[in-house]
């Protein structure tokens, strides 16, 4: 069933151009793939695989050919014998269970946040997090099968439960979302071995699929809520200053993991600057491969040019 | 609601089976469970693979490190790298002697089935012991089945014993008779108020109710108090000629 057979332009434009339309609503990006080559209209996204892939595959060069350049997961880590890595949100529930973690844990833990306070939190959730491979896959399969509705939470969900999982954290004395967590728990089945938790991650998918439209990491997540947070003042920003291109095709809210962000920005409101400055945004990037009028960039957050 | 669920379910899988023993110098579970990032750098420093991560249904919190004395058991490393891994503290740094980890105390659980206990001389867990003659001893003991052997009972000292799970490893048996256990299930507790006399007297330097009237024993009058030792051939002096007992004795009154 296509998409296009129950959407109707409201103006009904010239007959090349309603034809392009009418893929662009089946293909998010299709009038960009036109337009940039398919190379170019994949760009960030390619990009972000690389980069996903490369960290995993930079965990798995040890178990799986000896080579022990990162030894341990996402959790916590040690690079070259030297370079400590650890989860800050996992420390702070350590903390409010009453633990008091060795340096080397907050040394690793003031690493990873102070790096994300820099150049954006939610860098985590597009550019590293295992989980962001099932969830697009997930958005992917929904928009190719065409599966609408659902029951989506409230994008709020989220802070109420990093808050409640902190609470749960000091009240029972454990750190507690990792009970559950399926972002350790797929970073780790991939490295240490899954016995039952790939039905976690799978849940995850059929969540993101069948309920809720980006519901784990656009609602649900904790994890992505603490990176939020670390987000607020994210120097990588994705700007739309060539908004006064933008044709209304709506391929970048289609895409987007986190698509109320885009509004302020492209359309001013609330704001007179082209900069997406919500912390939701994940500076994934998608939004500037499928647009077809190139309107939006990766820049910093002091860039407010606009042209 | 949801944080209490998942405190709960937290509280229900913290119930780890007793075969999964937690790496040297582990905090106690509670405890643990806070400050385990379950990052698997311990497991990956364990020069024998002996560690590893637990994974959703193993029972034990998932991804929290744990090892099975049958399967692998710790091979207590002098320089403990498991824990100088650790980068939280759920592995206790103040651990430094080996011989000082208490991971589980091991017991021996089935005299129905052990060798030793049958009157045969296995040993081996006694044998594997990495603390030998402390934490697992040989005890003899006069067999009575067939009344002329001895039986060397392997015995496990808790003051001792690290819980490495070596002995349970190398039992011969199926099923071994020799486990590690957590010292929760392995030990009792004596009261407070429970005194022993002899240690008691050991400390007064005597006996704290004086002098008591010795007894004499029949058949052991020329022994020195409490000497109760019988010597192959030994014939009680009293007993000398064995008269027939019973209908067969010829009293009469």
């Amino acid at each position: 069933m296509s998409a296009a057979s129950h959407t109707q332009p409201a103006v009904p434009p010239a007959p090349t151009e309603a034809s392009s339309r009418a893929s662009v609503m089946t293909r998010p990006g299709a009038e960009a793939v036109k337009v940039k080559g398919w190379l170019r209209a994949h760009k960030w996204l390619l990009l972000r695989r690389v980069v996903q892939l490369g960290i995993l595959v930079l965990f798995m060069l040890g178990p799986w050919f000896g080579l022990w350049i990162v030894k341990g997961n996402l959790s916590s880590s040690l690079t070259l014998g030297v370079l400590p890595l650890t989860d800050p949100y996992l420390l702070l529930q350590s903390v409010a269970a009453g633990q008091v973690p060795y340096k080397e844990a907050l040394l690793g833990g003031g690493i990873v946040a102070a790096f994300y306070l820099l150049f954006g939190g939610r860098l985590f959730c597009s550019w590293v997090c295992p989980v962001n491979m099932v969830t697009d896959a997930a958005a992917w399969l929904r928009r190719r099968l065409g599966i609408k509705g659902g029951k989506v939470p409230s994008e709020y969900t989220r802070y109420w439960l990093l808050g409640l999982t902190v609470l749960a954290s000091a009240l029972t004395g454990s750190i507690a979302w990792e009970w559950v967590n399926p972002v350790s728990m797929l970073h780790r089945g991939l490295i240490f071995g899954f016995g039952l938790s790939w039905g976690i991650v799978l849940g995850v998918f059929l969540y993101d699929l069948l309920i809720a439209s980006r519901g784990w990491c656009g609602h649900v997540c904790p994890m992505g809520a603490f990176y939020g947070v670390l987000n607020s003042a994210a120097l990588i920003r994705v700007t739309a200053d060539k908004r006064s291109g933008c044709d209304d095709c709506m391929d970048c809210f289609a895409v987007c993991p986190e698509p109320q962000v885009i509004r302020p920005a492209l359309k001013a409101v609330a704001q007179d600057h082209p900069l997406i400055l919500d912390k939701d945004c994940t500076s994934c990037g998608r939004c500037i491969d499928v647009c077809g009028k190139d309107v939006f960039r990766l820049t910093t957050r002091f860039d407010r040019s606009e042209s | 609601m949801l944080a209490l669920g998942v405190g709960l379910y937290g509280a229900e899988a913290s119930a780890r089976p007793a075969e999964a023993i937690r790496p040297p110098g582990a905090l106690p579970e509670q405890d643990f469970l806070a400050a385990c990032v379950r990052c698997g750098l311990c497991v990956r420093d364990c020069p024998f693979d002996t560690l590893k991560l637990s994974e959703l249904g193993d029972n034990v919190a998932t991804g929290t490190p744990f090892f099975e004395g049958r399967k692998v058991p710790c091979e207590m490393c002098d320089d403990i790298p498991c824990v100088k891994a650790c980068p939280t503290g759920a592995l206790d740094r103040e651990l430094t002697d080996i011989g000082k980890a208490r991971m589980g105390l091991a017991v021996l659980i089935d005299q129905e089935t052990c060798l030793n206990f049958l009157g045969l001389r296995c040993d081996v867990c006694y044998r594997v012991c990495p603390v030998i003659d402390k934490a697992i001893t040989l005890e003899l003991v006069h067999n009575p089945r067939s009344d002329r052997h001895a039986m060397l009972l392997p015995t496990v000292h808790s003051e001792h014993c690290t819980g490495c799970g070596k002995c349970e490893h190398s039992c011969v048996l199926p099923e071994a008779a020799i486990k590690v256990l957590p010292h929760k299930l392995a030990q009792g507790k004596s009261a407070e108020h429970y005194r022993k006399g002899w240690v008691e007297r050991e400390a007064a330097g005597g006996s704290l109710i004086g002098e008591q009237h010795q007894l004499p024993m029949r058949g052991l009058e020329d022994r020195k108090y409490g000497d109760t030792r019988v010597a192959p051939g030994y014939v009680p002096p009293s007993d000398a000629p064995v008269k027939p007992g019973g209908i067969d004795s010829g009293w009469k009154p």
